[in-house]
């Protein structure tokens, strides 16, 4: 159909002047909503306000109770909650604000979901078109403000565009490496009246990344791998983004080949951490194994992780002895921190398809022997058992309450989220996740706040399930006004708080780089959270004693509905090991270093 | 009057060039990107430059299909040739960018540019101006007033060197209008 054509007066008068109007027309909110039933939308996260009024006019009327919308208390949240959503389903999380605060308020939510490739779709209301620009009341420029933390965004100045854009923007949120967009539309394009287009009705999206692998890099690989010494699979949140599929063919390569695999925060899962090949999660609090395993490999396979800083530490010392390949479906991820020998790009389910079956075809050969001496060097690296942390029978160890949690929830339905800090660490290292999708966290962006919305969101998308929130004290404060919205949705998420009355990870780099100067990391006046969960609601648990753990907790997972727990763990831990910004992987820190040590960290300008 | 101080140095060939040298490989590479002409996509590349920090030294854009509504961008930028990879690989991430072209470095290709030069009429005579206009390859433009205006278009270098030329005689305002460029592989 030709919009042009239309010539966006879609009303006109016959000849006796009588008002003829199309039937197919419907005002731009009501094409809206339209839109995202068509893209299958069951759940949004929003706020409204003045210039998003028309579309929460239609919501109701418009949704036939196939959309329901959750009433966030802030828009940080909504955009957390809908990547909590997003992150725990594989489908894209939307959000739905008005023009101004609105908008800005999102803006660390968007740009949390850039980092870690998570498909949003914001929609947010905005002046009238004939405003734009005289600084209108909640006028903001929301493309410009919003345009480097989103893949893409979107000015709607004409009604007839709207369920197009709407339509692409699904696909861009969606395709490729996934990520977040923003869809801006004044109140007059909401209000006029246009035309509804069907995703089908559209022409075949421009923006296509590509995703299957050139076949002769895939066979160079094999032929690396036939004849690798000290292979290694470092894996990364693009596994968990391409699907299940990739998680159970990266299972059966590995389980095939025999290499070993670690993976990044954001990979968590991909794996099984079950799994007899696998080292633990690598980088900064990674395990001595993994990270000593990357530095002496020889073929560095990565699918899906990006070489973050907190992943490579120094990068002229990283993995300096390997020969690289690099498995993404973002092009401009590959060379861009280390320069590999094999640029892949490609989905990873269909490259290590491929691999596997070219790996197969050519008779699955491996150097054993080799491959034997290499598991047996790893086996010394984990005798070190770097996790290992000093027990306490009067305080509470972190370690210990997560191992705890493991132990009396390991088995069950569980999805788990945290906030940013040492807590966060702790978890990735004491919380063991066998498939994709059951555990996420701020890996990108470090985003302190995401905890509580995001634990929300999850449970919006699984409401059977058990969803805790790991969460340090102070990130918690920052967005538990979702905590009101959790008590209207009837969601039971669990806030396990493990309560050191510190910002931790300050703390921590300050014990360690600023020569114990705890400028600001010290917590005073926090709220009894017994009381405060009593005050919205719900049940509060506050224990400080070993012995009284197990107990708190199966009363916490038996509680239907949200409960706060607060666990005040002991105040001066320390998360190890560390690899100090700057140091290379094989120079980690087992536990708090000796002061020579610490001034080795030279490049402590590095965050 | 000009708001320009054109002192020794001000071109890019002076000897007194007083910028910070790049590091020994940078090398100004020319890029030619072809993109939707929809509203802000000159901020969103010119954005992505910035806030990676990677250096644009010229910029030219204009719509160059009026029916299908692509415009070409023409940036230079020198960086070595990692880093011009990965401004590829990131120019490409953007959604209305349809290709983009090193010229400098993919096949054969020509690159020009366009400077006016305002000349002041009392420092050298019409006819004085008309004669080294030539000898560079440039022409006077007809003002219908008493100003004298060069009108040079050549490569940077050229320009620059007639620039040099100017400043000792009478240059009051210079304008140029960055590198355009084709590609001759297609
Ligand atoms: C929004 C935001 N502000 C600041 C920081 C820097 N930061 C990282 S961890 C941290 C302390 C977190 O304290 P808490 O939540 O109590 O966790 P703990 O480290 O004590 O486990 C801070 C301030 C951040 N990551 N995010
Ligand atoms: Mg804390």
């Amino acid at each position: 159909m030709n919009i042009e054509k239309l010539n966006h007066s879609p009303s006109v008068f016959d000849e006796a002047g009588q008002e003829n109007v199309d039937p197919n027309l419907m005002s731009g909110a009501q094409i809206v909503i339209e839109a995202l039933k068509a893209q299958g939308v069951d759940v949004i996260f929003g706020y409204p306000g003045g210039a998003i009024l028309p579309i929460y006019d239609w919501l109701p009327k418009a949704a036939d109770g196939k959309i329901h919308h959750v009433l966030v208390r802030h828009e940080q949240g909504a955009v957390h909650a809908a990547e909590g959503y997003a992150r725990a389903t594989g489908k894209p999380g939307v959000v739905l604000v008005t023009s101004g605060p609105g908008v800005t308020n999102s803006i660390t939510g968007l740009a949390d979901a850039r980092m870690d490739s998570v498909p949003i779709v914001l929609i947010s209301g905005q002046v009238p078109t004939f405003m734009i620009g005289t600084d209108a009341f909640q006028e903001a420029d929301s493309i410009g403000i919003s345009r480097p933390c989103t893949k893409h965004n979107w000015l709607i100045k004409d009604t007839n565009e709207i369920a197009d854009v709407v339509h692409s923007a699904f696909h861009v949120a969606q395709a490729g490496r996934p990520g977040p967009v923003l869809i801006d539309i004044p109140k007059n394009v909401q209000i006029a009246k246009g035309l509804y287009q069907s995703p089908h009705a559209r022409h075949r999206q421009r923006y296509q990344p590509k995703t299957r692998p050139d076949h002769w890099k895939m066979e160079t690989l094999v032929e690396w791998m036939e004849t690798a010494k000290r292979p290694i699979f470092y894996t990364g949140g693009g596994v968990v983004n391409s699907g299940v599929r990739a998680s159970r063919l990266l299972t059966e390569l590995v389980d095939a080949t025999g290499f070993p695999v670690t993976s990044t925060v954001m990979g968590l899962g991909c794996y099984p951490a079950s799994g007899k090949n696998w080292l633990h999660m690598l980088g900064m609090h990674g395990s001595f194994e993994a990270n000593h395993a990357m530095h002496d490999c020889d073929l560095m396979i990565n699918v899906g992780a990006r070489f973050d800083d907190r992943i490579t530490g120094r990068i002229s010392h990283f993995s300096p002895h390997s020969r690289k390949a690099h498995i993404d479906i973002d092009p401009s991820s590959i060379n861009k921190n280390i320069q590999v020998d094999l640029d892949i790009i490609a989905d990873a389910a269909e490259a290590l398809e491929m691999l596997l079956e070219i790996w197969t075809s050519r008779g699955r050969k491996k150097d054993q022997s080799s491959l034997n001496e290499w598991w047996k060097t790893i086996g010394q690296w984990r005798e070190v058992k770097c996790f290992s942390y000093d027990h306490d029978t009067h305080f509470i160890k972190p370690q210990y309450a997560l191992e705890r949690l493991e132990a009396l929830t390991a088995g069950m339905d569980r999805y788990i989220t945290t906030e940013v800090g040492q807590h966060q660490m702790w978890a990735a290292q004491f919380l063991r996740f066998d498939e994709p999708r059951r555990w996420q966290t701020s890996g990108g962006l470090g985003t302190m706040g995401y905890g509580v919305p995001s634990s929300l969101g999850i449970q919006m998308a699984h409401p059977d399930a058990l969803v805790i929130n790991v969460a340090g004290e102070a990130s918690w404060l920052m967005n538990m006004q979702e905590m009101c919205t959790a008590v209207q949705e009837r969601a039971p998420i669990k806030q396990f708080i493990l309560n050191n009355e510190y910002l931790g990870m300050v703390r921590q780099w300050q014990e360690l780089l600023h020569e114990e100067n705890y400028s600001q990391s010290y917590c005073d006046s926090l709220p009894d959270f017994v009381k405060l969960a009593e005050a919205f609601g719900f049940k509060g648990i506050s224990i400080s004693r070993p012995d009284e753990l197990d107990d708190a907790i199966i009363e916490m997972l038996e509680y239907d509905g949200p409960v706060i727990f607060d666990c005040r763990v002991v105040k001066l831990e320390g998360c190890y090991p560390m690899i100090p910004a700057g140091n290379a992987h094989n120079e980690m820190w087992l536990g708090p270093p000796n002061r020579d040590q610490s001034e080795k960290a030279e490049e402590s300008v590095l965050v | 009057m000009s708001k320009l101080n054109l002192s020794k140095g001000a071109s890019r060939r002076s000897a007194y060039d007083l910028r910070k040298s790049r590091s020994s490989n940078a090398e100004p590479h020319t890029l030619s990107i072809l993109v939707d002409n929809e509203a802000g996509v000159l901020a969103r590349i010119v954005g992505l430059f910035a806030g990676r920090g990677f250096n644009i030294e010229s910029l030219t854009v204009t719509e160059v299909d009026h029916t299908g509504h692509l415009s070409r961008i023409t940036v230079v930028s020198t960086a070595s040739d990692d880093v011009i990879q990965q401004i590829r690989a990131q120019v490409e991430t953007v959604i209305p960018v349809h290709e983009i072209v090193d010229l400098t470095k993919d096949g054969h290709s020509i690159e020009r540019e366009l400077a006016l030069f305002l000349v002041d009429e009392e420092q050298i005579s019409r006819t004085q101006a008309q004669e080294l206009a030539e000898s560079f390859g440039a022409r006077l433009i007809d003002t219908k007033t008493n100003h004298i205006i060069i009108e040079k278009s050549g490569t940077s270098d050229e320009i620059d060197e007639l620039f040099d030329r100017l400043r000792s005689a009478g240059l009051k305002e210079i304008s140029r209008t960055g590198v355009v460029g084709l590609s001759l592989t297609t």
